[in-house]
């Protein structure tokens, strides 16, 4: 059984169709990408998942339990984390505030603690900066800062929302590498979105390709990456 | 400059913040005249109403245009408690709280589905209707002739009538008011509030439900409010609904967003300039108004972050003086 299970998954934003019935798994330990152009639906599919968009039809089942109609908190304490575009990070409130803030739904002080430690760990530039307002880092430090406050919600399924948006490749770089190192040494099962096709299949095992709200083409990202119409469309190679 | 005052308070407020209270305890040894006494009055319960709007609008992000109406409603509810239940004033006090915390409720539930502009409309509509249930009730409210002989507050047998008594009484509430508000911002509930704030949606994805802290930060904002508006009517023993209008509301906007929205002690510092400057500037007969308005035009245009922090807490930053970051700045 696959940790996350999607079937035939459909949103409408009013009329105007989102998803139009799309359906994948992620399995356990798996790192998975969804890659496409803008306005495919891939936002919208890990907002239809956390549970922030309302979905018209299909289903979602994460861990073998139904989430389909679960209210947004309660699917965070089932264990799925998301990452905003956009690092959606507090910018009034400190760094430190802002990873508790993760733990938001936890009462485990003891474990909590243990978890400060382990973001601490993976991003050494938010012990730095703890003290410091959100809204004054820098644009990888905020990525950091909300990949950081996802993980705090120790997490069994972390959602990505395309984290090179608005980075240095350099910076871009560094954060899929600590995506890896996330999903490698700490077995965390990871469904990243991204538009930056490149390091998307770099990072993940397996990769979807969403078109217009279709899921056009799923497989393996290193049999991907030499399929002759990935490296044309999407990595940006020629012949 | 400014800055540097913050940074002064901050690094030295074991000895600021006893200096202050103690300024406040002892003004009424100095001032003796009730002109002034009534202006400190007045000082304390915009003080009041600024902090339970900035609550709302600095703090969780809600723009409301009818912060008044909370004001007079409880007004009008402790009024009518002593008035026609006689009941006690402290317990007044709480009731009329709790009433208008329940008001608070009603609109904090449009408030859900609406955001910024129609929000704020829908806001500017509910002072409106609240004013005009208070000019067209005759029966409860005796209209635009108002509530006279609202009974002073009574502790063990002895009455509070002289201004400085009042005073004292005002300062207390005011204290409890800052007080509460320093501790609920900085508590995980004042957290969750401002993260409704900042991005709703980032909010929702780590689990908090931003309804519930919406309506809470009406429900806490309005009972603050109506607190005080007791608290008034008590004090000028009168009150008709000229009191509770439109413009009350936007005053008290205005010492919120003059003084820094999503900051306390600008909220504080507002109220107290916007009570006290137009009183300075009497003697300037019918120029009064033109002036402060082009004092504020300015204040706009030079500290449009307000008297008193850019909205942030900058506490944060002073612990790390030395690594102030620029803003904006990227890697």
């Amino acid at each position: 059984m696959a940790l996350l299970e999607i079937k035939d998954l459909q949103v409408k934003y009013g009329v105007i169709p989102a998803l139009k019935g799309i359906s994948f798994e992620v399995e356990l330990g798996e790192a998975v990408a969804i890659i496409g152009a803008n306005g495919a639906g891939k936002t919208t599919t890990l907002h239809a998942i956390s549970g922030i968009a309302d979905k018209c039809g299909g289903q979602v089942f994460f861990n073998g339990e139904d989430i389909t109609k679960m209210p947004a908190h309660k699917i965070v304490s089932r264990g799925i984390s998301q990452v905003q575009e956009g690092r959606g990070v507090f910018p009034n409130l400190s760094v430190a505030e802002n990873l508790s803030l993760g733990a938001y739904l936890r009462n485990d002080k003891a474990e909590i603690a243990k978890d400060y430690e382990f973001v601490y760990e993976v991003f050494p530039r938010l012990l730095e900066r703890q003290k410091q307002m959100a809204g004054t880092l820098s644009g990888g430090e905020q990525q950091m800062l909300a990949i950081g406050r996802s993980l705090m919600a120790r997490p069994k399924l972390l959602l990505l929302d395309e984290p090179s948006m608005g980075l240095s490749p350099l910076i871009t770089e560094n954060i899929f590498k600590t995506i890896k190192k996330l999903n490698k040494e700490r077995q965390m099962t990871i469904l990243v979105v991204e538009q930056n096709a490149q390091m998307a299949l770099w990072v993940s095992h397996r990769t979807y390709i969403m078109e217009t709200g279709n899921i056009v083409y799923g497989g393996a990202s290193k049999e991907l990456k030499n399929q002759d119409f990935i490296r044309k469309s999407y990595l940006g190679q020629k012949d | 400059m400014n800055r540097k005052i913050q940074q002064f308070v901050f690094e030295h407020k074991k000895v600021v913040i006893p200096i202050a209270a103690l300024i406040f305890l002892g003004l009424p040894f100095f001032v003796t005249n009730s002109y002034f006494l009534h202006i400190l009055i007045m000082v304390c319960i915009y003080i009041c109403l600024a902090l339970s709007l900035n609550l709302v609008t600095g703090y969780a992000g809600q723009l409301v245009l009818g912060h008044a109406a909370f004001y007079g409603i409880g007004a009008y509810a402790g009024a009518l408690l002593m008035l026609k239940l006689h009941v006690n004033f402290f317990a007044a006090l709480l009731l009329s709280a709790a009433i208008t915390g329940f008001f608070g409720f009603l609109l904090g539930m449009p408030a859900l589905r609406l955001r910024g502009d129609y929000l704020a409309i829908v806001t500017l509509g509910f002072g409106e209707i609240v004013r005009l249930v208070f000019v067209n009730w005759k029966g409860l409210t005796r209209g635009p002739a108002g509530l006279p002989g609202i009974p002073s507050p009574q502790i063990f047998g002895f009455a509070i009538s002289g201004r400085t008594e009042f005073y004292y009484l005002a300062l207390i509430l005011a204290l409890f008011t800052i007080f509460f508000m320093v501790k609920l911002i900085n508590s995980g509930v004042g957290m969750a509030m401002q993260t409704v704030k900042n991005d709703e949606i980032a909010a929702e994805a780590i689990g908090i439900q931003p309804r519930k802290y919406k309506i809470m930060a009406f429900v806490i904002s309005s009972a603050f409010a109506g607190m005080i508006g007791c608290f008034f009517a008590s004090y000028l023993s009168y009150i008709s609904p000229t009191a509770f209008v439109y413009n009350t509301s936007m005053t008290i906007l205005t010492m919120v967003v003059l003084g820094g929205l999503g900051s306390i002690m600008g909220s504080v510092l507002g109220a107290s300039i916007l009570v006290i400057v137009p009183e300075m500037l009497r003697f300037l007969n019918d120029y009064r108004m033109l002036i402060f308005g082009a004092l504020m035009v300015f204040m706009m245009i030079f500290k449009p972050e307000g008297f008193w922090g850019a909205g942030k807490r900058r506490r944060n930053i002073y612990k790390i003086n030395s690594e102030v970051p620029d803003h904006g700045s990227n890697s």
